[in-house]
C-alpha cells in the first residue's frame, strides 16, 4: 500500500528519531552527540519545566471546563431544535472553524491589547481610566484556546444529545424531578459518552497548544509547544526537546486510550 | 419549560455572538482610518491598496496555492488507495495500521512540525518549498482516507461484484462502478485536504526554509511584528475566501447528492 510507505518514511520514521534522540545528548554546536542516557528525561523535573507543564495542564483543563459549560446549552438547543434549523445551526458552529486560525487568534490581539477595542469600549462609557492589560497573560490564552476549540465540543455533544431519547426526560418531569435532578441524574448520564469525546477533542489540542499562548501569551505564559519550539530552535538542545515532545505525545495517547475504554464500556 | 427554552435560546446567541463578534470586528476595523487607535475615524480603503502592493505577500500566496495543489494531489491519491485497500481487504495487522495511519490526527502538530525537521536535518535534505509539500501530503493522507472510508463502508458490495460477475476486471470494476459512487467523498476529500493546507502554520513554520514562505508564514510574520491595519484587511480577505471555499463545497455536496 503505497499510502503506508509514505507514512511509513516521512510520519513514523521521523516520529522514531525524536524517540530515539530523545535518549541522546547534545552536541556542543547543538548537533546529537550519540551517547545513550536518561538525562533529558531526569531533566525534564526541573521546577522551572514543570511550572511549564502545570500551566498547560491547567489552562487546557480550564479550556474543557469553560467549553463544556458553554458548548452544552448551545449543544442541547441545537439537539432540541427543529431539523432544518439544525443544520443551519451546526453549520454557523463550524464556519469559523473555517476561518484560519492565526486570524482569529490575531482577531483576539486586537480586541485585548492595551489600547484595543476591548479598553476603547470600557473606557469611552468610563468604566475604566488606566489601560487594562489582558493580552499577554493567562487570561488571554485562555479565551484564545476556548474561541478556537468550542466546535470540537459542541459537535460530539449534539450528536449525543440528538440520539437522547426525548420521552425518557419527559418521563422525568412527568415524576416531578426538579431541573437540576433531571439535568444531573438522567441528561448527563446518558450523553456521557459525547460529554467524554467533546471534553478530549477540546483537551488535546489545547495541552499541545503553540499558536494561541504564542501570540497571545507572551513570555510568562509558555505552554508545552512553545517550550518545545524553544528547545528546537533557539536553545537548540534537540535531544531535550525531543524527550519533551515524546512525553507530550505520550500523555495525549494515554487520553485517547482512556477514551475508548470509557466508549467500549458505555457500548456494552 | 418555556422559560427554559427561552434560557437555552439566549445562551445559544450568546455562544454564536462569541464566535462571530471577534471576526466581524476584524472586519469592520479593516476600513478605519486611524493606523494605531482602535476608535472608528473614518472609511478607507488604503490599507487594501497597501497590501496590493506588498510583493512579498503575493510570493507568498503563490507558494501556498502551489504547496497546497501538489501536497492535496499526492494526499488524495494515497488516501483514496489506502481507504479502499483497507476497507476491501484483510490482513493480519490490520487494526494496527488502521490505528497507525490516523496517527496524524490525534499528535501534537508541534510534535509532527519537529520531528520532520529532525528528520530532513538528519537525512541532510535541505528545507525548502518540497519539504513543506512532503508535511503537508503526510498529515493530509488520514483526513482524505477518512472522508472516503466512511463513505465506502456505505456502499454496497454487491454493485462491485455484479460489474465482475458480468465479465469486467477488477480495475474496470474500480474505475467504472466504484471510483463514480465515492467521487463525492473524494471532492469533500480534496476540499478539506486543500483547506487544511492552505491554514496550516506550525508544520509548515518547522518544514520551511529561506524562501519558502507561505501565507500563514507570512500573516504570523506581520502579527510578531505588531498590530496593524493590513492584517486587519488581509484577515478580511482571508475571511472572504474560507467562506467562498464553504459555498464551494456546499455546492459540490448538493449537486453531488442529487
Amino acid at each position: 500500500m503505497p499510502a503506508l510507505v509514505w507514512m511509513g518514511v516521512f510520519l513514523f520514521l521521523p516520529l522514531l528519531l525524536v524517540l530515539v534522540i530523545s535518549f541522546a545528548a547534545r552536541g556542543t554546536y547543538g548537533g546529537v552527540e550519540w551517547t545513550f542516557s536518561l538525562a533529558n528525561y531526569l531533566n525534564m523535573a526541573d521546577p522551572l519545566y514543570l511550572r511549564i507543564y502545570a500551566r498547560s495542564l491547567a489552562l487546557a483543563a480550564a479550556t474543557t471546563v469553560v467549553c463544556l459549560l458553554l458548548g452544552f446549552p448551545l449543544a442541547y438547543y441545537i439537539a432540541r431544535a427543529p431539523a432544518r434549523w439544525q443544520a443551519v445551526w451546526l453549520m454557523l458552529i463550524i464556519i469559523p472553524f473555517w476561518t484560519n486560525f492565526l486570524v482569529r487568534t490575531y482577531a483576539w490581539m486586537f480586541i485585548l491589547r492595551s489600547e484595543g477595542l476591548f479598553h476603547t469600549v470600557l473606557s469611552s462609557v468610563g468604566l475604566v481610566t488606566s489601560p487594562i492589560e489582558i493580552l499577554y497573560s493567562d487570561t488571554a490564552v485562555l479565551i484564545g484556546l476556548v474561541y478556537g476549540y468550542l466546535p470540537f465540543m459542541v459537535l460530539p455533544l449534539y450528536a449525543a444529545i440528538e440520539r437522547l431519547d426525548r420521552s425518557v426526560v419527559e418521563a422525568a418531569w412527568d415524576l416531578y424531578a426538579s431541573g437540576w435532578s433531571v439535568f444531573w441524574r438522567v441528561v448527563l448520564p446518558l450523553t456521557k459518552p459525547g460529554v467524554i469525546a467533546g471534553c478530549l477533542l477540546v483537551f488535546i489540542p489545547s495541552v499541545g497548544a503553540f499558536i494561541t499562548p504564542d501570540l497571545l501569551g507572551g513570555a510568562r505564559s509558555m505552554m508545552v509547544g512553545n517550550l518545545i519550539q524553544h528547545e528546537y530552535l533557539v536553545v537548540r538542545d534537540w535531544p531535550f526537546g525531543s524527550a519533551i515532545s515524546f512525553a507530550l505525545m505520550a500523555l495525549v495517547l494515554v487520553g485517547i486510550a482512556v477514551y475508548f475504554k470509557v466508549e467500549t464500556k458505555v457500548a456494552v | 419549560m418555556t422559560g427554559q427554552r427561552r434560557w437555552l435560546r439566549s445562551a445559544s446567541l450568546a455562544n454564536l455572538l462569541f464566535l462571530y463578534a471577534p471576526i466581524a470586528v476584524l472586519v469592520v476595523f479593516s476600513f478605519n482610518a486611524s493606523r494605531l487607535s482602535a476608535r472608528w475615524q473614518g472609511f478607507t480603503l488604503q490599507w487594501y491598496q497597501m497590501l496590493a502592493s506588498d510583493e512579498a505577500l503575493f510570493a507568498a500566496v503563490q507558494n501556498s496555492l502551489l504547496v497546497a495543489v501538489v501536497s492535496t494531489m499526492i494526499a488524495t491519491i494515497l488516501g483514496v488507495s489506502a481507504a479502499v485497500g483497507l476497507e476491501r481487504s484483510h490482513f493480519p495487522g490490520q487494526r494496527l495500521v488502521d490505528g497507525a495511519l490516523l496517527l496524524p490526527l490525534v499528535i501534537p502538530e508541534v510534535m509532527m512540525g519537529v520531528a520532520l525537521l529532525l528528520f530532513f536535518v538528519m537525512i541532510q535534505v535541505p528545507l525548502s518549498l518540497v519539504t513543506v509539500t512532503i508535511g503537508h501530503a503526510a498529515f493530509n493522507v488520514p483526513v482524505v482516507m477518512v472522508i472516503v472510508r466512511a463513505r465506502l463502508r456505505k456502499l454496497d458490495p454487491a454493485l462491485e461484484e455484479a460489474a465482475r460477475d458480468l465479465g469486467a476486471t477488477a480495475w474496470q470494476a474500480f474505475r467504472r462502478v466504484t471510483l463514480p459512487l465515492l467521487s463525492p467523498a473524494i471532492i469533500g476529500g480534496v476540499l478539506m485536504a486543500f483547506t487544511v493546507s492552505l491554514d496550516d502554520f506550525i508544520v509548515t513554520f518547522f518544514t520551511a526554509g529561506p524562501g519558502s514562505t507561505t501565507l500563514p508564514l507570512k500573516v504570523y510574520s506581520m502579527i510578531k511584528s505588531g498590530v496593524s491595519p493590513e492584517i486587519n484587511a488581509l484577515s478580511a480577505i482571508l475571511v472572504l475566501v474560507s467562506m467562498a471555499l464553504i459555498a464551494l463545497s456546499l455546492v459540490m455536496q448538493r449537486v453531488n447528492g442529487k
